[in-house]
């Protein structure tokens, strides 16, 4: 890895001028109309606002990746983990439910973790030839108990009103302080993986990482009654104002006409202008703690580890411990990234976790944007979230034009209707061609 | 007559669907794990290899269906196989050429080859789609049943069906002919052993004269050759969906690391491993309970089919925390 981290000279015009370059990427999305942009600035705008929140899931990654050089492939995983924050914490209370089961649902995960809590102590402490009986039996009983009481619970809960409801329900806290938690969950499932899967050979890291991704989403689909499953969770309340009730304000309807715009398309911008501010602000505060972490002792100190183990470890630092704290705060970036996306959409859709999309497009965006480089991994996420959605439309434009002298068959019925999927292999392309003739990215680490 | 009862109903629901998938897993993971074990990378690109080969067969059975042949009793896609098996080869060693070499030459981090794989994972994915699209796709014909349901109670008595189906005959039967052929060739022939000793030690081998570049060549065409088969074969037992043979993926290296990365044998244990504790965690036994006299309140079901990923995740932890090396001792620098 080191032959690819030298500092090379690189002109330090090259972050301003891809900045630039999105801009103005927006505004032609957002002002003209033609084959290739929608002319539409709700358009442009809800393209940004993922994009933000994209760039808060590039930081994650690029704390784990850039600074560590760690490889995690389960960042749908940990992003649906923080996803479950707002649902848990700011969704209104489902009537009768927690009477129904709450605490019964509760203490089964008590007593879970607590199994696997004293089948670790058991292991450690028992002697040897007798632990390869004693753990397997505390594990046996524990899980036992476990589902004695946690079936009839959860059949309770999803018993309760299961047209409608049928989930544990939400505190109704305000959906800000969802966020932290989000990224609490997502910190709480590192650490457990981190700590069996840190300190082997790096590809055990990324394979354990896949498969709790696969895991974490396979629990938000089938449990119905932590977050309704498939059927989706809808209702997660607004940090914003409504769009209908803006359009019902005579105050907002007076603004829009003076703006010269008709009201639901101002009250869209409005409130979308509203999220991107919201995003804006914690992405610049999560840009500024990652760059003063990174010019700290504590950020030379990663470094040196990522760029020479045995070195460092031979200074005395304490590889594993530094790896797994990186691992835990990445994951908590990526989880906070998550609680924010289901607040934007107003809906938690765990059908909708996929991992081309949600771990390895992220990855695409780390690498292209410059690993290591917080700035160069923010612009290349906006940048490839924007490519993303566009190559989208693009695709079918530029497979229209290319099969314009087929005969109007089948086959090129076919081929237009599958140029959607051609944007995964552009970003295929785009992450073998960083790799290889940019390997530092587009804007380099220092 | 009950025993007799509850061994055909393991047989029927546990025994053979769990054979026939582990078959198919195995040769997965053989493919993994010879890659893993020439070219020192976990493949995050194998299920998408086996996705884009099993839909090149899939294109190439419905041309040949077009025209007429069949294999009688036997699916066409049979017949297809060794089409899509070149195709897909040479597809691969195109990627091998423009892509993985480049970072061998310069002796890059394994870390470096498994994020270029997730390169060709996307490209692979987007080929996919682009070819057969995402839908289900069932391209299985010829007879179905090699024992069914109706004709085992008719012959037996017994009220328990047993159903033995074609295309898991034929699995059992090619992934036993493919690690036949493929033990013979590590252990026998002259290419085999040069592989094996390039994997043993690099700078010997290449001191004794071996071409590094036939190894990985030949290491690439026999991993494609697994992964396509493993793939059609899994594609004609279940269906074809792409984003299945994604997620196929994870059970996989589960199987591999079980049996130790880079050791073959342990990869076919693996894969039997991790497919009989998957469907063993997964399947009700109420009904076999109650054929040897119990009566239980629940379904006796441990984990609920949604999970089935989570056995292959834990038996992956189980060995990662206590003989990372895995079953038959594989490499784990």
């Amino acid at each position: 890895m080191s032959n690819t981290r030298q500092a090379e000279a690189s002109s330090r015009w090259r972050a301003p001028v891809i900045f630039l370059l999105i801009v103005a990427l927006f505004v032609l999305e957002g002002t003209t109309r033609n084959a290739l942009f929608s002319g539409s600035w709700n358009s442009a705008l809800a393209i940004l606002n993922m994009g933000l929140i994209s760039a808060v899931m590039a930081l994650g990654v690029n704390m784990q990746w850039g600074y560590a050089g760690l490889f995690n492939a389960g960042v749908v995983g940990f992003l649906a983990l923080g996803a479950l924050g707002p649902v848990v914490i700011s969704t209104a209370p489902v009537q009768g439910a927690w009477a129904a089961g709450g605490p019964r649902v509760l203490l089964a995960l008590v007593v879970g973790l607590g199994t696997l809590a004293v089948a670790t102590q058991v292991w450690k402490r028992v002697r040897e030839p007798f632990n390869f009986i004693a753990m397997p039996a505390v594990l046996i009983l524990g899980f036992v108990l476990y589902r004695m009481i946690f079936d009839p619970a959860v059949m309770a809960i999803e018993a309760n009103n299961s047209a409608s409801a049928g989930n544990i329900g939400g505190l109704g806290l305000p959906v800000l302080l969802s966020w932290p938690v989000g990224a609490l969950f997502a910190a709480a499932a590192a650490w457990g993986i981190g700590k069996v899967a840190l300190g082997l050979r790096s590809d055990y890291l990324a394979i354990a990482t896949l498969g709790i991704g696969e895991i974490i989403v396979a629990v938000l689909r089938n449990e119905e009654w932590l977050a309704r499953g498939v059927k989706n969770m809808s209702g997660i309340p607004r940090p914003v104002p409504y769009e209908l009730d803006l359009q019902n304000d005579p105050g907002f309807i007076a603004k829009a006409a003076s703006w010269g715009m008709d009201v639901s398309t101002a009250s869209g911008i409005w409130v979308k202008l509203m999220y991107a501010g919201l995003f804006g602000l914690v992405l610049l505060a999560l840009i500024l703690l990652a760059e003063m972490a990174l010019k700290s002792p504590w950020g030379r100190m990663m470094r040196a580890i990522r760029d020479n183990e045995t070195a460092a470890a031979a200074m005395g630092k304490n590889i594993k411990g530094r790896h797994l704290q990186i691992f835990v705060i990445g994951s908590a970036v990526i989880g906070l990234a998550g609680a924010m996306m289901v607040t934007l959409d107003g809906l938690l859709s765990p059908g909708g976790f996929n991992p081309l999309r949600y771990t390895f497009l992220v990855w695409v965006m780390v690498i292209v944007g410059g690993s290591g480089n917080n700035w160069g991994s923010v612009l290349g996420a906006v940048l490839i979230w924007f490519l993303w959605i566009k190559a989208e439309v693009w695709g079918p434009e530029l497979m229209n034009l290319v099969t314009m002298p087929l005969p109007d068959g089948s086959l090129r019925q076919h081929l237009l209707e599958s140029a959607p999927h051609m944007r995964f292999i552009a970003m295929g392309l785009v992450l073998l061609l960083v790799l290889r003739f940019a390997p530092r990215g587009l804007v380099p680490e220092k | 007559m009950d025993i007799l009862n509850a061994i055909v109903a393991i047989l029927n629901f546990v025994v053979i669907p769990a054979a026939a998938y582990g078959a198919q897993l195995a040769l997965g993971a053989l493919g993994v794990t010879l890659i893993y074990g020439i070219l020192r990378f976990s493949n995050f690109a194998h299920g998408d290899t086996m996705a884009f080969g099993t839909g090149l067969v899939i294109l190439v059975t419905w041309g040949l269906q077009a025209l007429g042949i069949s294999l009688g009793p036997l699916p066409t896609a049979l017949l297809a196989l060794p089409i899509g098996i070149a195709l897909t080869s040479v597809f691969v060693l195109g990627t091998d050429r423009t892509v993985y070499r480049f970072y061998r030459k310069k002796k890059s981090e394994p870390i470096i080859f498994v994020m270029a794989s997730v390169g060709v994972m996307f490209i692979m994915n987007g080929l996919t789609r682009l070819i057969v699209g995402v839908d289900e796709i069932r391209f299985d014909d010829g007879a179905r049943f090699l024992i069914n349901v109706q004709d085992f109670k008719a012959w037996t008595g017994l009220a328990e069906g047993l159903a033995f189906r074609v295309s898991q005959a034929i699995t059992l039967v090619v992934t036993a002919l493919c690690c036949w052929a493929l033990f013979r060739f590590l252990n026998r022939s002259r290419s085999g052993k040069a592989m094996r000793a390039y994997a043993d030690n690099e700078d010997l081998a290449l001191l004794s004269g071996i071409d590094p570049e036939r190894i990985v060549r030949l290491t690439w065409i026999i991993a494609t050759a697994l992964a396509v088969t493993a793939g059609t074969l899994y594609g004609l037992d279940k269906s074809f969906k792409a984003f299945n043979y994604f997620q196929i993926l994870l059970p996989i290296f589960a199987a591999a690391i079980v049996g130790g990365l880079g050791s073959p044998l342990g990869a076919v244990a693996g894969g039997f491993i991790v497919a009989f504790s998957e469907v063993a965690v997964t399947y009700p036994w109420k009904k076999i309970a109650t054929y040897l006299g119990f009566q239980p309140e629940g379904l006796l079901q441990l984990l609920s089919t949604e999970y089935k990923f989570a056995v292959s995740f834990v038996i992956l932890i189980v060995v990662l925390l206590f003989r990372p090396t895995g079953l038959f001792r594989g490499k784990a620098y």
